[in-house]
């Protein structure tokens, strides 16, 4: 607390509640306007902001479920919107895994063991992870194109293919990582190993134990970064029914076939978790996060 | 414990050897088996890539030695695959003219050309089925000389077959097929090749006639190709990439061929490619330091209101104003284009209300320049924001108390006191994210995707595009499908963000 204070002190204090409560009123208007919009009938704003008509047929169809009306008609959903959130999710669990599993035994070799080359490759892995894949999408087309006519799950719109183009994107992790491991003291390990313990066992019964808060942060970050990829999926996806959510919500808005209404609906259904589980985790992201900026 | 664990029975660790000799084994066949086949369709650069990945890691994994590369390895394996290899790939289509128009390879154009066939109108036959339960036969009649031939009883799947057929000096006694029983039969009809007795192959031409099909290629010396109905020689173009008569008239499908430099030069001196791109060079640079300016103003700002002692009740705040950030931002930014469209949209519909107008969001160049920096505001200000609050709880608050001892104003604060003390680790974080919005690839293909189109551009070319949603119209969308054009114009940005990543590296140096 301040010694010296201005006596216009408690003026300032409530011009600046009423300012950002004035900001937050701006900032999630457009979130608040969706939920409403899924609520009002039809497809079309219809001049009034809040619906005065209510419907659940936008929700209904988001879910799935054919919407039958008053008269008698029933509309089909548009889009398969629980597919392709089902397979965002099996595209990031999968992948984020396997970016948790490389990126941990990548960073361990960074940050305890001795070898040629270390200051070069992470230097590198720092430049590298500033160039965005979709500058190469046409060389990641070719590359699984081939790939493709050989191992058939590896193939231009498969999964797999989304999958492990992602690997590429691990350097920040393992820099995130390597920071928290070398957080760690070493001396737990040199004990272990002095005891007869094979690298291996110091590395997966001490140090992995130790750290289980940052591999949570990474696989967060990981899964978030996954599902909301967008580049990759749209060049390495084709059908409807394999696309993920990124790639699919835009088919909403198409100028030939407007459906804001069922759009609001599908996208709060699957915005939603994703913002929950970013706004319960973000406290240990945040830290995560800057940590990873300030070091990178 | 430890001891315990080092302690394996004897017999479990022979079990492991034999399982990793095996695995090995595994793996090098898996990656002598692509290398082969890669190498054999002329994917060098794709052969070279599994052979260091695969032989590296085979040596990693066996050789005592590398022992400690063994947990690098597979993400390094990641990277280069998924990064360093798509980069160098890329510069090396952006010196060819690979494109929707030149796809193939040489070999596989020449296939092409050679498997074109030709009816020889010389040689034409009528010809009649017979059918004996599931079974056919088919019998030929030269037009010209009345003489008969006659197949064995044979059985259509579908599948492409060649029979032979032979002399007959009368036909089955039964009464053959009626014309629409070979209208059912006609998908498997033309998948039959007939050879007669002296070799000439036959295919079907017509509901009625078998004609001799030849090929209309043949390869020559120094990849001619001549056309045995004409003569016509087809001699490959190594500039354009097709195959072209005397008269230089080309013939498609086209191959790819190295061009050199030509990409670079028609970015560079070309005016109907130069133009949009000076043009979106220009906005890329603008829109990224705007959108870093405006993110770290607001950011800067509601963090320290948020720092200050003062305010009650910041947890509320701060995480209403991070909610931008936890919104995916693929769905945010499609609200925003539903939210700001013309007609139907309800921020129009606002307007309109309030002070009766309509925006032209989406047709205006300055208006949809002025509603992505906007939108990129509300998605990027909650990262400055967080990034802020980190660093301003560093600086020691004894300096603020002395400033107001002498009587400074907020203003003084923050130009003599907060800016010094945060810009020097804010400035690698701050070209970071300079570098991030100069690719901002989802913003801008969700929102406009680059529209209003700039006029008179021979490429997909629009005002909003950045360069980075550029290269991938040209690459990907519309009919130009220009990869080589694509993967230049990417090179140029790699050097750029390259640059960009560098200075980053220094200045980060410095402040550790």
């Amino acid at each position: 607390m301040a010694i010296v204070q201005a006596k216009s002190t408690k003026y300032r204090v409530w011009l600046s509640h009423i300012g950002l409560c004035g900001f937050v009123a701006l900032i999630i208007f457009p979130l608040l306007m969706v939920v409403s919009i899924s609520f009002r009938t039809g497809n079309f704003s219809t001049g009034d902001l809040f619906p005065s008509q209510f419907t659940l047929e936008h929700w209904s169809l988001a879910l799935g479920i054919p919407f039958s009306h008053a008269d008698g008609s029933i509309t089909q959903p548009p889009f398969p919107v629980l597919t392709w959130l089902w397979n965002s999710i099996k595209v990031a669990a999968i992948s984020a895994g396997l970016i948790l599993l490389l990126s941990t035994t990548a960073a361990y070799a960074f940050a305890r063991l001795r070898f040629k080359g270390k200051g070069f490759l992470l230097k590198s892995m720092l430049i590298f992870q500033m160039f965005p894949p979709v500058l190469s999408l046409v060389a990641i087309y070719a590359l699984f194109d081939q790939i493709g006519q050989h191992v058939s799950w590896l193939g231009i719109n498969t999964h797999g293919a989304l999958i492990t183009a992602s690997l590429g994107g691990l350097a920040l992790h393992i820099w995130t990582i390597k920071g928290y491991f070398e957080s760690i003291d070493a001396s737990l390990e040199e004990a272990a190993i002095v005891d007869g313990a094979s690298t291996w066992q110091a590395f997966r019964y001490i140090l992995l134990p130790l750290s289980v808060p940052i591999l949570v942060v990474v696989f967060i970050l990981a899964f978030i970064t996954s599902i909301t990829e967008y580049p990759m999926a749209s060049v390495l996806l084709l059908d409807v029914e394999q696309l993920t959510l990124a790639v699919g919500a835009q088919q909403y808005l198409y100028e030939q076939n407007y459906l804001w209404g069922d759009f609001a609906a599908a996208a709060v259904l699957s915005g939603l978790p994703i913002t929950l589980v970013f706004l319960y985790c973000q406290r240990w992201l945040v830290s995560g996060l800057t940590a990873g900026g300030v070091k990178g | 414990m430890l001891t315990i664990l080092t302690l394996a029975p004897i017999q479990k660790i022979k079990y492991n050897q034999w399982l990793k000799q095996g695995l090995f084994g595994c793996v090098g066949g898996l990656g002598l088996y692509l290398i082969t086949i890669l190498y054999a369709q002329q994917q060098m650069g794709l052969a070279l890539l599994f052979l260091v990945v695969f032989s590296g890691g085979l040596y990693v994994f066996i050789s005592q030695r590398a022992y400690s590369l063994r947990y690098a390895f597979p993400a390094v394996a990641g990277i280069t695959c998924f990064i360093i290899f798509p980069l160098l790939y890329t510069v090396g289509i952006s010196l060819t003219n690979y494109s929707g128009n030149n796809l193939l390879t040489l070999d596989k154009v020449q296939d092409y050309f050679i498997q074109q066939r030709y009816i020889d109108e010389s040689q034409r036959y009528s010809f009649k089925v017979f059918k004996q339960g599931s079974q056919l036969q088919i019998a030929l009649t030269d037009l010209f000389s009345q003489q008969q031939w006659l197949s064995n009883n044979i059985e259509l799947d579908g599948q492409p077959k060649t029979v032979s057929i032979h002399t007959a000096q009368s036909l089955p006694a039964q009464s053959s097929l009626a014309i629409k029983d070979i209208i059912k039969l006609k998908k498997s009809l033309k998948q039959l090749t007939l050879e007669l007795p002296n070799g000439a192959l036959l295919s079907m031409t017509g509901l009625r006639q078998f004609a001799a099909s030849k090929s209309l290629y043949q390869l020559a010396e120094n990849d001619l190709l001549i056309n045995n109905q004409t003569g016509e020689q087809l001699s490959p173009n190594w500039h354009t990439g097709f195959y072209e008569n005397n008269q230089g008239e080309a013939y498609p499908p086209g191959f790819t061929v190295s061009i050199g430099l030509d990409n670079y030069t028609s970015v560079l001196f070309d005016d109907s490619v130069r133009e949009p791109f000076i043009q979106i060079f220009v906005w890329t640079f603008v829109f990224s330091l705007l959108s870093v300016l405006f993110t770290f103003i607001v950011g800067l700002f509601l963090a320290s209101l948020l720092q200050w002692d003062q305010v009650k009740g910041k947890g509320f705040y701060r995480v209403m104003l991070i909610l931008p950030y936890a919104v995916p931002a693929f769905i945010s930014i499609l609200v925003f284009k539903g939210l700001f469209n013309q007609n139907a949209g309800e921020i129009n519909l606002i307007l309109f209300q309030l002070l009766g107008i309509k925006l032209d969001w989406f047709t205006s160049p300055f208006l949809a320049k002025s509603m992505i920096l906007l939108v990129n505001t509300w998605l990027g200000y909650p990262y400055m924001m967080l990034l802020c609050m980190g660093l301003l709880q560093s600086i020691p608050k004894d300096l603020y108390e002395a400033s107001a001892m002498d009587g400074a104003g907020p203003l003084d604060n923050l130009f003599k006191i907060t800016l010094p003390m945060i810009i020097k680790p804010l400035t690698p974080l701050l070209i970071a994210c300079f570098a991030f919005n100069f690719n901002n690839f989802v913003l801008i293909s969700l929102l406009t995707n680059g529209g209003p189109d700039i006029i008179g551009a021979t490429t997909p070319a629009g005002t909003t595009d950045l360069l980075v949603s550029y290269t991938y119209r040209i690459a990907f969308q519309d009919s130009g499908q220009n990869f080589g054009l694509a993967a230049a114009i990417a090179t140029l940005i790699f050097l750029l963000v390259g640059a960009l990543a560098l200075a980053k590296l220094k200045l980060s140096k410095l402040e550790g």
